[in-house]
């Protein structure tokens, strides 16, 4: 008995000592967090306060939550901004480009992983190797390439860039689908194939659906890049009706550089779709990053 | 597949063997290579040859206008290296950049990483918020911060208030020399370093927890756990960044472009702002395409470091 009891209070005294020693540190931890917090999101949030502050409020409150919230800034910006066209011009870049990736690509990954034709360790060699190109190797050249086709072709410029973001990307879809493609095991597809799929249908019906996390990677990825993309928008895209957002917004804030209430609208306007999709897909966005930082 | 049926016809008049043959050939080399085609040909079109073409066009004194183009052999970068100040400038602040961003995020990214590791509820809301400066737009940031950094509406304004000060922090961090490119590194960074912490904290969770367990027998304390048993785990990660983030160190372009395109004079210009301008401002192609050379040099220069290290046994 008395052993016993001696046994248990040990026990709860270390436990004691031992959770208020985990506590503590988790205090510490908690206010580095905090802090870090605090350095990430209080710039956002003094954006968020000035679209909503008059010009004059700004004057006297340039860094404060807002004492009088209006609204009109954001439809202001909209107008000003020419946010309706850029808007849909971005979502087309965005939309089209992920699109082109991921069927481009996924066809192109799907031949690596499975198919391995001749010549495909040289074309992985390849692929590995141009992707450590920086941009600023070609950019000159290629722009003289897209200005002849815009210009003595005449093929539309959006078309264009979407081709060089796709080019761009090429390298990232093509390892991320055929390693998610490898790990698939192959008797799915043999079993489709014994009865009666095609090589189509197999990929259709069995491979995509099967790699879909893949996909939704290389389209997050891809679709975020692309909408907040500003180097080759700016060299590419020179008539304003086909500017995306960034181009568009860097314009924008040249024009109305002192109206601070306005520009900050329109940078609320700019990142309100990425951060809604980044609340609703958290997870999906910040392992996606991650594993396409990762692995190009 | 309408690669299929026009060669189905065909094969009825061959014998069986070459069939099957056909067949094979189809299934296993021309169908997979017109799967791949379409994005080989537009990256070969978009990458591939252009970049060919510069290492052609950073031999010529082309203007990037007109037909007259004269072959000039090194002459641009003999002018690079020996004439252009502007270069040398840009490239020394390559170098502060990159060592600024070879520290900074890191540290930071490790330090958090390492407190986000240890706590059990709430990580994801720690997680997600101190990601999302990683989503926003250059253009975005750049406005953020320009606001917050502006001499009388600024932090720096609020801070000199409250201190009673007057302009001691609220300066005009962007338009001073000596501390425009620091400034402009620093609004990178918040954009750039949650990125990070992320990929270590990933890293960190993936490593086994008996690990920890085994060196907490052995008496370790937090800082001998994470000298032996975290720092060794997420290595390979650590290393690989490294060698990523040297490399863009180079082709660091946006957020100079956007905040100071360079200036004020020349302080916080880099390879990339140069380049840009001079081949799309002054119609110096020739000269700009020297430099993306240049670049790309550099850039192979840190991979083939670390491939070097990495055959010579570092665990990479």
């Amino acid at each position: 008995m008395t052993a016993i009891g001696k046994v248990s209070l040990q026990d709860t005294v270390l436990q004691r000592g031992r959770s208020r020693e985990r506590s503590r540190l988790l205090v510490f931890n908690h206010t580095v967090l905090l802090l870090l917090t605090a350095f990430a999101i209080v710039p956002l949030l003094v954006l968020s306060f000035n679209s909503v502050k008059t010009n004059l409020e700004i004057g006297q409150n340039p860094l404060g939550p807002p004492v009088n919230i209006v609204t009109e800034n954001f439809p202001n910006a909209w107008d000003k901004g020419n946010f309706a066209t850029t808007m849909g011009n971005s979502i087309i870049y965005v939309v089209v480009t992920i699109a082109a990736e991921l069927v481009f690509g996924g066809l192109a990954a799907y031949a690596l992983a499975r198919k391995k034709p001749p010549g495909s360790d040289m074309l992985m060699l390849y692929f590995l190797v141009a992707s450590t190109i920086p941009l600023w190797m070609y950019i000159v050249p290629l722009f003289v390439q897209i200005n002849f086709l815009k210009v003595k072709v005449g093929v539309d410029a959006r078309l264009l860039l979407i081709m060089v973001y796709v080019a761009g990307n090429a390298p990232l879809s093509i390892f991320l689908l055929r390693s998610y493609m490898i790990d698939l095991p192959s008797e799915l597809e043999d079993a489709a194939r014994v009865d009666g799929a095609n090589e189509f249908q197999v990929l259709t019906r069995i491979v995509i659906p099967l790699t879909m996390p893949g996909f939704l990677t290389v389209g997050l990825v891809v679709g975020l890049g692309v909408w907040n993309e500003f180097l080759l928008a700016l060299t590419f895209i020179h008539d304003p009706n086909q500017y995306p957002v960034t181009t568009s917004f860097y314009k924008f804030v040249d024009r109305f550089d002192r109206d601070w209430a306005l520009t900050s609208a329109g940078a609320i306007i700019i990142i309100f779709p990425v951060m809604v999709l980044f609340l609703a897909l958290q997870r999906q966005f910040i392992n996606g990053l991650a594993e396409g930082g990762i692995k190009t | 597949m309408a690669v299929l049926t026009p060669n189905k016809p065909t094969t009825a008049f061959e014998k069986l063997s070459d069939e099957t043959w056909r067949r094979k050939f189809l299934r296993n080399v021309l169908i997979p290579w017109i799967f791949i085609c379409p994005l080989l040909i537009i990256h070969l079109y978009v990458v591939a040859v252009p970049a060919v073409q510069g290492i052609y066009m950073s031999m010529t004194d082309w203007k990037g206008v007109g037909q007259n183009a004269n072959f000039v052999g090194l002459e641009n970068y003999r002018e690079l290296f020996f004439e252009d100040e502007t270069f040398g400038k840009a490239f020394g602040n390559n170098i502060l950049w990159m060592a600024f961003f070879l520290t900074v995020p890191f540290v930071l990214a490790l330090f958090c990483a390492t407190m986000l590791a240890q706590i059990k509820r709430g990580g994801m809301i720690y997680r997600s918020i101190l990601f999302i400066p990683y989503v926003l737009a250059s253009v975005v940031t750049i406005t953020i911060w320009k606001n917050l950094l502006n001499p009388q509406r600024g932090v720096g304004a609020a801070i000199d208030q409250m201190l009673g000060l007057e302009k001691v922090f609220g300066i005009a961090y962007l338009g001073r020399p000596e501390s425009a490119l620091l400034s402009i590194a620093f609004i990178d960074n918040w954009h750039f370093w949650g990125f990070l912490m992320i990929l270590f904290l990933a890293a960190m969770q993936s490593i086994p927890p008996v690990l920890y367990d085994a060196a907490k027998i052995d008496g370790a304390n937090r800082w001998d756990e994470f000298r032996h048993v975290t720092l060794p785990g997420i290595r390979p990660v650590v290393l690989f960044m490294y060698m990523m983030v040297a490399i863009w160190s180079f082709l660091a372009f946006d957020y100079i472009f956007l905040s100071t395109q360079g200036g004020p004079g020349g302080a916080s210009e880099v390879i990339a702002t140069l380049l840009y301008k001079n081949a799309f401002f002054r119609f110096e192609a020739g000269y700009g395409a020297a430099m993306g050379v240049v670049i790309s040099i550099f850039a192979g220069f840190i991979i083939m470091v670390f491939v070097t290290l990495r055959r010579r046994g570092w665990d990479i």
